[in-house]
């Protein structure tokens, strides 16, 4: 709890100043409230009736500035005034509070939304792999919107009940101390159940919080996944399965607010209890003459002015309990270890790109390897296609490069520099990486290719889409590239998701370039068509290409070929089409469907002799 | 993020009462709750004005004579009374609480089938944030005010005009004056209500936003990683928190000082009262005891005026989520099954016979950016056709239309000459296995995923699926095999898997058209070698679109549709088009010339 609060207090940094001048504030609003009837009472019984006022208090000396009690009678205005200026001072200090406690919380609320946000983009990749978005967004704005609200609304009342203790304590202990012992009989019964209270309330809270979290990611997921749920029909099916979730939500926030009413029921009986206890005890004494019925009377009103604060309290103890939940829930996205980016080590300058993989393992989970072992260099300049069955590791292995992953063991260096050395802000710069499934941001196209490099000119914009052979297309749009892709670029086919995120990683002009898998969204010509363009820029860039089209293999000038996390091949075209391996049986395959192809072509233009000489030309020679 | 691409439109009207109605409908749902509600609220008022009474009456009754035979008697009573009070708070929050939870399950309920019938249309152009936060902070939000809210106000209206009818007869004149301070607060309060529901409004805009910057920035995050643009997302998200704290702040003072304006007017009033009642007195024209009463009843009377006051706030804050939640229950949806027109259809199964026909499509996503203008096309039934062209040129588009995921403008898409109006969406869907490009699995175990395609599936048909697709050595290699689980999306598997498991998923749910839309564009050659194998086993006898751009795959097809800006400009068989020598010939050849030069080189 004590760890919990200190949590808490650490989110109000920066505006504790405030949340104390609020506190401050509220207590002066209390005191004009408390002063209110007092002056009304003066007037109803003094003035007005005939009660004599003793002389020498307070209460003479304010009927005599205002002009003595036979002036106020005739001028009763002035009193009334009095009061009207009273509430008035009491509206502008509960004003006062009120805005400086929405500053102060609302500032709250921003930086926690802005640390959230920060904190989930350090995050390593590995922890977006795993964790759930809808219950992650469900974390950073409802359980922010609870600790905003326990801030904003009930936090500072606890100095308010305070206040009003320290008011009607001495007035109530001055009058009678036992009667005021008795008074205050019901207060530890009250704590008790308010402390058993906040205990189970944390529990409940706490699930039906985690409910709505599950409800979240299945609504999350449901919205993402929409197109294939209507591809399969299966609208039935996840109608029932998001009926579960919100029944379960459902049922236990009502088991939550349920506790609630046991609470707040059985405390206000407590209270109500409380002045029957003084009711009787009382009537017993005055009518044994112990203590004055002037004085029962008072005590009677006044048990009202303490109760109130200590059922105040307990309720914000209760609800304290879903603060700490909430605080629990964020504090744990918070915890996660962010990686770290920035000033993290040596920025080589330039970079040529020279990659080293020495003897490189990495899995993702400790137990099932993911590489093994995996050794080579690549000159500045040259392009790797890598070669592999589906879940061999390739993937893995380009993203150790960006340092998305760390490996487990071994070395990858960068020009002679171990990558673990070098700024992880500045190795991400000059590593641009293509992944498999573009994520494209909901912005316009140009902005879109901007992102890595904000400082680029539309002039670069236009010969990196022209490199992607995008440059047409986006053209073609109305809007041209101030065109709106949509949040997932879903007006774009996946084909052009893919090369909008190309020329997004050419613009970057690093000297490292990687294609995981990208070009095969991309039909055979533009894919060629973008490894020409590619080719022909000045600076030689070091490019991975993962790949499966034997166009692209055979242009690279090193292939490997990975099967179960080893390096099994490695080499140019020449060396592995005459080894026996999974290239050659690639090559074969592709190269037996080309001969058979070809071979009816030729019967083809056998019979098309008429055809012209210019056409017979791109006719292409036999192998 | 900054500047979201959609923009929310914008709601003006001031109190929408047809909005109230439309919400209190779902409130009356439940008839019973409330009715014990609203007599919980008149039961506590009735409390709240008895109890002032038990001290006079101990006073009057044992203090004052000195007798306190019967006390215990009296002390009884109390104790039930107060039991009783103790018992009608809590069904008051029992009972609030259930229609609350109720009513948000309701809404939810009705938010979340409605997204299931709207149309990828809608899709393509919401994000999914603003969805996530109608579907969880508005419905929320109305909830708890119906629930809370109105039933206080109900009471606190009850009370005010009690306390008006009993302060009317006990001296008119008084009365009038005292109260004539309300016509200025009901001024006030409706000036204030609109500034205050004006920037409420803005508060909620900017939460949806905010919702969708967090979804995006989790979707996308490792794309920002890559790209490295912490610091550039940071700074355009701070500019969005920025603007919540500013609307927020402003919505909180303009409520800050409406709360202390209520104050003073009901302060003048109880001001009025103590001038012209005490006047009253010491003139002797009214009676002490009235005064004393007159004073009491007027703090009691502003009493419920602050609840209200409060109320009112956040009714006009829940004014603006009510908005927003039936904006989405109000969409149309665009492709839904007409009644009248399924009706003869009866509980016919879905079979293809002769043919699917596309005749005069017109269809476009957005104004203005046409795919298919009079597109006419004729598949026979079993027919294997293959779909060739450049990305974006609309093959995507004409299976799309085919599964009736979007509407076309204008023209018929018939099977079997019937029109696709007249066969109901469940039949024509559950029919048509698609396997799509970016596969999109959902977060469970692998069987989970498979069973998608087909609900009752038993372990060795699922096992069967897999072996089809050569993904069962796949599983092997996984400690848990059917039960490893997959993660969100499927984000603890690679593309390539992922396609090899929406491929088995297509699979056992036995379609009669296939649709793959470069279904094995992640997996490797000689994988996709393996389920060619399956696939060519799998067609047979079935209707099926291949969208591919390995030869392989095109070269098999029965008949292969060379598409250009939405037109048909080849079509035949790989044979007929290579004679052809046209656009397909190019294709081919480009990639093939490529080949064999290298072939010739490295020979």
């Amino acid at each position: 709890m004590q760890k919990k609060l200190m949590i808490l207090w650490g989110y109000m940094k920066g505006n504790r100043t405030l949340y104390l001048l609020s506190v401050v504030a509220i207590i002066i609003a209390a005191f004009f409230q408390f002063l209110s009837p007092l002056v009304m009472r003066i007037t109803i019984d003094s003035v007005i009736g005939d009660m004599h006022v003793a002389s020498g208090t307070l209460s003479e000396r304010f009927l005599n500035a205002l002009g003595g009690r036979d002036t106020l009678q005739t001028n009763l205005w002035r009193l009334a005034s009095i009061l009207v200026l009273i509430t008035a001072s009491q509206g502008i200090f509960f004003f006062v509070k009120g805005k400086w406690l929405a500053e102060a919380a609302e500032s709250t609320a921003k930086n926690l939304r802005d640390r959230l946000y920060n904190h989930i983009q350090r995050l390593p990749f590995s922890y977006h792999v795993k964790v759930e978005t809808g219950d992650l967004i469900q974390r950073c704005s409802s359980d922010v919107e609870t600790v905003r609200r326990f801030l904003a609304m009930q936090f500072v009342e606890v100095g308010r009940a305070l206040f009003m203790l320290a008011m009607v304590l001495p007035i109530m202990i001055s009058l009678d101390w036992r009667m005021t012992l008795a008074s205050m009989s019901v207060i530890p019964i009250i704590f008790t159940f308010a402390v058993i209270f906040f205990m189970k309330v944390e529990k409940k809270f706490k699930l039906a919080d985690e409910a709505e979290g599950a409800m979240s990611a299945m609504l999350q997921e449901n919205l993402s996944g929409i197109r294939v749920v209507k591809a399969f029909h299966r609208q039935q099916f996840e109608i029932d399965k998001f009926a579960s979730r919100n029944l379960d939500n459902r049922d236990k926030w009502y088991r939550f607010i349920r506790l609630m009413g046991f609470y707040w029921g059985s405390s206000d009986t407590l209270c109500f209890l409380q002045v029957l206890v003084i009711m009787i005890i009382g009537s017993y004494r005055a009518v044994h003459g112990e203590i004055t019925i002037g004085t029962l009377v008072a005590f009677v009103s006044y048990v009202h002015s303490l109760l109130w604060p200590i059922r105040q309290m307990g309720r914000i103890l209760t609800d304290m309990g879903k603060t700490f939940v909430s605080v629990t829930r964020i504090q744990e996205v918070l915890d996660e270890p962010e990686e770290p980016l920035e000033n993290t080590g040596i920025k080589p300058e330039p970079i040529r790109g020279r990659i080293e993989f020495e003897n490189v393992c990495f899995d993702y989970d400790g137990k099932n390897p993911v590489l093994q072992d995996v050794s080579f260099t690549v000159e500045a300049g040259k392009t790797v296609a890598i070669l592999g069955p589906t879940g061999s590791g390739k993937t893995s292995m380009v993203s150790l490069i960006p340092r998305l992953y760390d490996a487990t063991s071994g070395k990858i260096k960068l020009d002679g520099h171990d990558i673990t050395e070098i700024d992880r802000e500045y190795l991400r710069q000059n590593i641009a990486i293509v992944l498999q499934e573009p994520f494209l941001f909901s912005r316009t196209l140009e902005e879109n290719i901007r992102l890595g490099t904000p400082e680029a000119t539309f002039e670069h914009v236009a010969q990196a889409t022209e490199v992607a052979s995008i440059h047409d297309v986006i053209e073609r749009f109305d809007k041209g590239y101030e065109t709106v892709v949509g949040e997932k670029g879903v007006t774009l086919s996946g084909g052009q998701k893919q090369r909008v995120a190309i020329a997004r990683s050419i613009i970057m002009n690093a000297p490292v370039l990687i294609f995981d898998d990208s070009l095969s969204a991309v039909d055979t010509e533009t894919d060629s068509r973008i490894r020409a363009a590619l080719k022909k820029k000045e600076n030689k860039v070091t490019t991975f290409i993962i790949a499966h089209r034997i166009t692209t293999l055979v242009e690279a000038d090193m292939i490997l070929v990975l099967d179960e996390g080893k390096i099994v091949q490695k080499g140019t075209h020449r060396d592995l089409v005459g080894q026996e391996g999974l290239y050659q049986r690639i090559w074969n395959i592709q190269n037996a469907l080309e001969k058979d192809v070809h071979h009816e072509l030729d019967d083809e233009t056998d019979i098309l002799s008429e055809r012209t000489d210019m056409e017979d030309k791109e006719e292409p020679k036999p192998a | 993020m900054a500047h979201t691409a959609f923009e929310e439109q914008d709601y003006t009207k001031r109190f929408d009462l047809k909005l109230w109605v439309r919400v209190f409908r779902y409130a009356m749902k439940y008839k019973v709750l409330v009715g014990i509600l609203l007599a919980c609220m008149l039961l506590t008022a009735l409390m709240d004005t008895v109890f002032p009474l038990f001290t006079r009456y101990v006073i009057d009754h044992y203090i004052v004579p000195k007798n306190l035979d019967g006390i215990w008697g009296f002390a009884a009573l109390y104790f039930g009374i107060v039991t009783l009070f103790g018992f009608v708070i809590c069904l008051f929050i029992l009972i609030a609480g259930k229609l609350e939870t109720n009513m948000i399950y309701d809404i939810r309920r009705d938010g979340f089938n409605k997204l299931q019938q709207l149309s990828f249309t809608y899709f393509d152009r919401t994000p999914v944030g603003w969805l996530m936060a109608r579907l969880t902070s508005d419905c929320e939000r109305l909830g708890e005010t119906i629930a809370w809210g109105i039933v206080d106000m109900v009471w606190g209206t009850a009370l005010m005009i009690g306390i008006s009818i009993v302060m009317l007869i006990l001296n008119w004149k008084l009365a009038l004056i005292a109260l004539s301070v309300v016509p200025v607060l009901v001024i006030v309060s409706l000036k204030f209500q609109k500034v205050i529901l004006g920037s409420y409004r803005k508060v909620r805009k900017i939460n949806s936003k905010i919702t969708g910057a967090f979804n995006e920035g989790i979707n996308g995050a490792k794309t920002t990683k890559t790209l490295v643009r912490e610091k550039a997302n940071l700074k355009e998200f701070q500019t969005l928190s920025g603007s919540m704290y500013g609307a927020s702040v402003r919505a909180a003072v303009l409520s800050a000082i409406y709360f202390p304006v209520v104050l003073f007017i009901s302060a003048l009033g109880s001001g009025l009262v103590v001038w012209f009642g005490g006047s009253g007195v010491i003139a002797g024209v009214m009676t002490y005891g009235t005064l004393v009463a007159f004073t009491s009843y007027i703090v009691q009377f502003f009493e419920p005026v602050w609840q209200i006051a409060r109320i009112f706030a956040e009714m006009q804050n829940a004014q603006a989520s009510a908005e927003r939640v039936f904006s989405l229950l109000d969409t149309e949806v665009e492709i839904k099954d007409d009644e009248e027109r399924i009706k003869s259809w009866g509980n016919k199964p879905f079979r293809i016979e002769k043919e699917i026909s596309f005749d005069k499509v017109n269809f476009s996503y957005k104004e203005g950016e046409t795919v298919f203008n009079d597109f006419d096309l004729t598949i026979r039934a079993g027919e294997k056709i293959a779909l060739v062209g450049e990305t974006g040129s609309g093959k995507t588009t004409l299976v799309n239309l085919l599964c009736r995921f979007y509407q076309p403008q204008s023209g018929n898409i018939r099977f079997d000459d019937v029109d696709s109006h007249d066969i109901p969406l469940e039949k024509l869907q559950s029919n048509i296995g698609v396997v799509l490009q970016t596969p999109h699995l959902f977060n469970g175990t692998i069987r989970d995923n498979i069973r998608y395609g087909k609900l009752d599936a038993t372990d060795e048909e699922i096992m069967q699926a897999l072996k089809m697709v050569n993904a069962d050595r796949l599983i092997a290699r996984m400690e848990k095999g059917l039960d490893t689980s997959v993660g969100e999306g499927g984000n603890m598997l690679s593309t390539g898997e992922k396609q090899m498991l929406s491929f088995a998923r297509a699979i056992i749910s036995d379609p009669q058209i296939f649709i793959l839309d470069e279904a094995t564009s992640s997996i490797d050659t000689e994988t996709e070698h393996l389920i060619q194998d399956a696939i060519d086993k799998l067609l047979v006898g079935r209707t099926s679109f291949l969208i591919a751009h390995r030869l392989s795959t095109i070269r098999s097809a029965d008949r292969i549709l060379v598409i250009n800006n939405g037109e048909i400009i080849e079509e035949g068989t790989h044979h007929d088009l290579i004679r052809l020598q046209g656009y397909y010939y190019k294709l081919y050849t480009n990639q093939f010339l490529e080949e064999n030069e290298k072939a010739l080189l490295t020979g």
